[in-house]
């Protein structure tokens, strides 16, 4: 029977702390006003129509997504200099929440598509680039789930980690190419130079928060995981003195 | 570190050699999958003709996961990665030495691919100098990467299942321009080959030099 063995009493059982939140406030209103800005007060643009309140979340998840693969590159350099398992643990929560950014693109993404092409998917090289990019972490993150020891998991997914971030312009670059004589209406990009008034200013909003959401949502899943590491321990150490007693009361 | 690098690369060549298991399973494998396309696509359209340059990279690439696994599979039984490690060869050469041997094993199985291609799909080859550099170029990419991810199954246990996984959406760079300076090569399409094989060799020495840095935490943590 497996015992899950409460956290030591030095260990607060908690992800929350003052600091986060207040950026979960922040982050729960920033969408609240992102979502009335977005879908009430902007209007339709010129040339995108109704789907650009689609970009004011789009272009920000697809943000978002990368500055997370960026942090998950730079803690897996860290990683291999320092050996420290902060490092480990902060590229392994921002390469999570990552592909939750990318999948949140790609469905926007396709929604966008359905309602401007006819069709969910078209081999837009945003879109595409997008999905590759999102399989590539998802092989990431199935490395995380192999049972192995701490070290050897960290130094195998810091090294992918690594890899998978300098693929990014090799990839857009290819993709680019691939798709070059069939660029057609795009919402994939950043925002907009030619925006004004209160499109911008959404646009801008959009970014903000969401890039809030992702510290938010850093912190507390590298906090989890730092908690799942100790409470592990604490089952191993728990097992350890089990045996140990045993073995005391069989002795003659 | 040549020396060694070449060590390397002889020894797994050698073992290739005695063990025939590239000729016997991964060739026949290769060869199977160019005839379950004909079999999906309808030798009647023209469409494999159209599609031979992707087709074969296809082939080349879903090859390509088993050579790499077949590569370091060699090292894990008996101790031999860690007798390797304590050898005092640096892990550079051995990394570039697998990386030597897994090209010359592609660049073999590519050689009668290609025959099987031209005879099989009716393609006509030609524009040699593109096509043997976009050969070489994307062989040595795929060993490049293949080599570093190949090392990670080594590492852990369960996870030659995740090399596809893994390596392919990596290779995705790869895929697109070889076959696209190979459709340049063969005629099927117009334009300069050569951005295409810049790309490869960026691709290359990206890879080369990240593998060389990142395979001895790989090789020292077990």
């Amino acid at each position: 029977m497996s015992v899950i063995a409460p956290p030591p009493p030095t260990i607060r059982p908690t992800t929350s702390s003052r600091a986060t939140r207040v950026l979960g406030v922040l982050s729960i209103v920033g969408i609240v006003a992102l979502a009335v800005f977005g879908l009430f007060i902007t209007p339709p643009d010129a040339e995108l129509g109704e789907t650009i309140r689609i970009l004011y979340m789009h272009v920000p998840t697809v943000s978002a997504a990368y500055v997370a693969f960026v942090v998950t590159a730079v803690a897996s350099v860290a990683y291999l200099w320092k050996r420290t398992e902060f490092w480990d643990l902060l590229a392994a929560s921002s390469a999570e929440i990552g592909v939750l950014f990318f999948a949140l693109t790609i469905f926007n993404g396709m929604l966008w598509g359905k309602i401007t092409w006819g069709v969910f998917w078209r081999w837009e090289p945003r879109l595409t680039t997008t999905t590759v990019l999102f399989l590539t972490y998802l092989g990431y993150l199935a490395v995380r789930r192999i049972p192995a020891t701490v070290s050897t998991r960290a130094t195998v997914s810091a090294v992918i980690g690594i890899l998978a971030v300098v693929n990014i312009p090799i990839t857009h670059k290819a993709v680019d190419w691939w798709r070059g004589l069939h660029q057609e209406k795009t919402i994939f990009g950043t925002v907009d130079p030619e925006m004004q008034g209160t499109q911008l200013f959404t646009a801008y909003l959009g970014l903000t928060v969401f890039l809030l959401l992702f510290l938010w949502l850093l912190i507390h899943r590298f906090r989890l995981a730092w908690l799942s590491e100790r409470a592990e321990e604490r089952v191993l150490d728990r097992a350890i003195a089990d045996r140990r007693a045993e073995s005391v009361e069989e002795a003659p | 570190m040549v020396r060694d690098v070449v060590l390397i690369a002889a020894k797994d060549l050698r073992l290739e050699w005695r063990s025939r298991v590239g000729a016997g399973q991964v060739l026949p494998f290769a060869l199977l999958c160019v005839l379950l396309f004909a079999f999906a696509l309808d030798v009647d359209r023209g469409v494999l003709q159209q599609a031979t340059a992707g087709l074969f990279w296809v082939v080349v690439l879903f090859a390509a996961v088993l050579v790499v696994q077949r590569s370091f599979s060699v090292e894990a039984s008996d101790g031999v990665i860690d007798a390797l490690r304590l050898s005092g060869l640096s892990p550079a050469a051995v990394y570039l030495g697998k990386v030597a041997a897994i090209t010359v094993e592609l660049l073999a199985l590519e050689a009668v691919l290609w025959l099987a291609v031209a005879v099989l799909y009716d393609t006509t080859l030609g524009g040699w100098g593109l096509l043997v550099g976009t050969v070489l170029l994307a062989t040595v990419g795929t060993a490049a990467a293949g080599a570093t991810y190949g090392v990670v199954g080594l590492r852990l246990r369960g996870a030659e299942t995740l090399l596809p996984l893994l390596l392919l959406p990596l290779l995705a760079p790869v895929l697109i321009g070889a076959t696209a300076a190979s459709d340049i090569a063969l005629g099927r399409s117009a334009g300069p080959g050569w951005p295409w094989a810049a790309l490869l060799g960026m691709f290359c020495v990206v890879y080369l030099l990240l593998g060389s840095v990142l395979f001895r935490p790989l090789m020292e943590d077990s």
